[in-house]
């Protein structure tokens, strides 16, 4: 039981901490709360879908496909909405409304593009790895798992060591120092919106030959991103990591501890959230990388 | 010469007017035919079904020359309104339909919306037909609701008294998401199936409508090893996932719901996991549906790119309204008057075959005929579709 109940939170975790990735750059180099980032993750889970279920290639196109239409769209956006927005208004409601206003108008095209219904696409391995009825997990999701570790990792190697990684963290850390010591702020940003995009993007793909996608998804997916960067602390790529993992583990804890009680699971962790907040408001990880 | 021209102008324009209005005259009047319910969200593809049922039957019988009410001639116009799923934004829906002089409207689709909308309908004079089903939409002093479909309280015992004669099912076990119709319908369907002497092993595992990973969830059910495993009010959105972490636990009964489906999701989104999963529908399997309803099939799918197969059932309620208004044409801005044809109202059901009727039922579940006959029928899904399990009619 407990091996399994650690296996779901795992697999949880990971496409959590992926999801809250994305969110947590944007947020750090642009201070931008993106409430369409749920949106993101479901437009990608419909890219990948039309490239797979409906074109017939192969899945690892789907999701390149995913990430090249999403990096594109969030450089777009960036380009084109919040930029102008940032530099005429120097209020955060702006660029809140801002990305409210860009949820509904993405679940307006996903509706009208890809259409209301549930979709999925085959799964990509058939099987289920069964250890004595004590731990059951079907091969897709270990290896969907293994991917959203890989690009976790990956993630976090390219914003430690590469020269556009380093950028963004020192834009993340104090823009006007950055911008004085010739780090071009406007090309940072697009590149980091273009890349919190594909984050959302990439999971929407990986998930959809496992959960599927429909439109509705956005919305929730948004506010667990926006809870798991709470836990965290806003802005920390750590932070972001482990609230991903700690959100899936509570889940998959409070799902069989407390399924007796009816669905209280969530009811538990957003108390014990306004707990933590009140006493630690920051998050786990506290300020902006660190 | 001036004023001559001028008045050669009037003259010319009035003409030109008059024959302009009795063109416009020649039209066929507009009836509008109002929908409130959920287009948008997680159970967007409930109300979009319903709005292009409506709207693709509605251009197929303009198309045909319009609908004769009495003795005028009229065009269907349908009036969507988008209710998010939201009671406050289905009473606006509610009251814009009142606004607009509407006395007919399909939905909402669920139950707290059906029971919102309430008030509104009966002091504006308005029929409506909600996809929801709390008993007091359609119980005495209620009139004005006229259930869209079959119910689960209905359907539930017909499902679970043929698997018990047919599958030897002894035990089942239900899961519901955490919202009202599906709790509704879970408690319903466990108290049904304790009168028919089943043993409900497992009735208080519920989820979050916007879980992803249902394997946690699903864990404490399996483990209860029930013969039947019954879907509570399941979105076609969980449906397929349920399925398929179910039979990826190990799980190897049966499954249902009393929920119509669309077995082009559940072909995605569980695959050959899906086969023998039973769910309710309309005229939907090839050897009930009538050849109008082959063509309405089409004539959707060429509208929108895409079928939905909850429309089997979702195609009903516009017919209804038409054919009844037809009966009593007095009834077109009169309730009252289209609540007297009810109780007597009876036409060929175009939509299946054989010698199949519409008429309003419900008298056993309401005490009233509050409710349209749709045919009961329930599918076993196999191998990307549906096939007819058995017929049952309500009463």
């Amino acid at each position: 039981m407990m091996e399994q109940i650690l296996a779901n939170g795992l697999y949880l975790g990971a496409q959590y901490a992926l999801i809250a990735l994305g969110l947590t750059l944007i947020f750090s180099l642009m201070n931008v709360l993106n409430f369409a980032h749920g949106q993101m993750y479901v437009f990608g889970g419909f890219v990948t879908y039309t490239v797979v279920a409906q074109l017939g290639l192969p899945f690892t196109v789907g999701l390149l496909a995913s990430a090249v239409v999403l990096a594109v769209m969030g450089a777009l956006i960036e380009r084109f909405l919040f930029r102008p927005v940032i530099a005429r208004s120097k209020r955060d409601e702006s660029t809140m409304l801002l990305a409210a206003g860009i949820a509904f108008f993405l679940d307006a095209v996903i509706l009208l593009l890809f259409g209301e219904k549930q979709r999925g696409v085959p799964k990509v391995v058939n099987g289920v790895f069964n250890w004595d009825m004590r731990l059951i997990m079907p091969y897709d999701r270990i290896l969907i798992a293994a991917l959203a570790v890989a690009l976790i990792v990956g993630f976090i190697l390219f914003m430690q060591y590469s020269r556009t990684g380093r950028a963004m963290r020192a834009l993340a850390q104090d823009r006007m120092a950055a911008q004085l010591m010739g780090v071009d702020v406007d090309r940072y940003s697009m590149i980091g919106f273009a890349l919190g995009a594909m984050l959302a993007g990439l999971v929407g793909g990986l998930l959809v030959t496992i959960t599927g996608i429909n439109l509705g998804m956005g919305g929730p997916t948004s506010v667990k991103a926006f809870l798991m960067i709470m836990i965290g602390g806003a802005g920390v790529i750590s932070g972001a990591i482990a609230g991903g993992f700690i959100l899936g583990m509570m889940e998959s804890i409070g799902l069989t501890v407390l399924a007796a009680y009816g669905d209280v699971t969530y009811l538990v962790i957003f108390v014990t959230l306004m707990i933590f907040l009140a006493i630690r408001p920051q998050g786990l990880m506290g300020k902006p990388w660190g | 010469m001036k004023r001559r021209s001028f008045l050669a102008t009037t003259g010319l324009s009035l003409v030109l007017a008059v024959t302009a209005t009795t063109a416009a005259w020649a039209e066929n009047a507009k009836l509008k035919i109002g929908f409130v319910g959920v287009t948008s969200g997680p159970a967007a593809a409930w109300g979009i079904s319903n709005q292009r049922s409506m709207e693709a039957r509605a251009a197929w019988l303009n198309e045909l020359g319009g609908v004769k009410i009495g003795d005028t001639t009229y065009d269907i116009e349908i009036v969507p309104f988008d209710d998010q799923k939201d009671p406050k934004r289905a009473i606006a829906g509610m009251e814009k339909m009142a606004q607009d002089g509407i006395h007919y409207v399909v939905g909402p689709n669920v139950d707290d919306g059906a029971a919102a909308v309430r008030p509104v309908a009966e002091q504006n004079g308005i029929m409506y037909f909600p996809y929801a089903f709390p008993k007091e939409l359609y119980t005495a002093p209620a009139s004005n609701a006229i259930l869209g479909m079959v119910a689960n309280y209905q359907s539930g015992p017909a499902i679970y008294k043929y698997l018990m004669e047919n599958k030897g099912v002894k035990t089942v076990a239900f899961i519901a998401g955490n919202e009202s119709d599906p709790l509704s319908q879970r408690d319903s369907g466990a108290a049904a199936a304790r009168d028919l002497g089943l043993e409900v092993v497992s009735d208080t595992v519920t989820y979050q409508m916007d879980t992803t990973d249902f394997t946690p969830v699903l864990l404490p059910v399996i483990q209860t090893a029930p013969d039947l495993l019954v879907l509570s009010g399941v979105s076609p959105a969980n449906a397929p996932q349920l399925i398929r972490s179910a039979r990826e636990l190990g799980y190897t009964g049966l499954i249902s719901t009393e929920t119509a489906q669309d077995a082009a999701v559940l072909a995605e989104g569980a695959g050959e996991l899906a086969n023998g999963f039973i769910s309710v529908g309309g005229a939907s399997t090839p050897e009930l549906a009538s050849d109008t309803m082959k063509e309405f099939v089409t004539r959707y799918t060429d509208m929108f790119g895409e079928y939905n197969d909850e429309s089997n059932t979702k195609v009903y309620a516009l017919e209804y309204i038409v054919e009844t208004l037809k009966a009593n044409p007095a009834a077109i801005d009169n309730v009252d008057e289209f609540k007297k044809t009810m109780d007597t109202f009876e036409a060929p059901n175009p939509f299946m075959v054989g010698d199949a009727k519409l008429t309003y039922v419900g008298t056993t579940s309401f005490g009233q005929k509050r409710q349209v006959s749709v045919p009961l029928v329930v599918n076993e899904f196999k191998d990307g579709k549906f096939e007819t399990l058995f017929v049952a009619q309500v009463d």
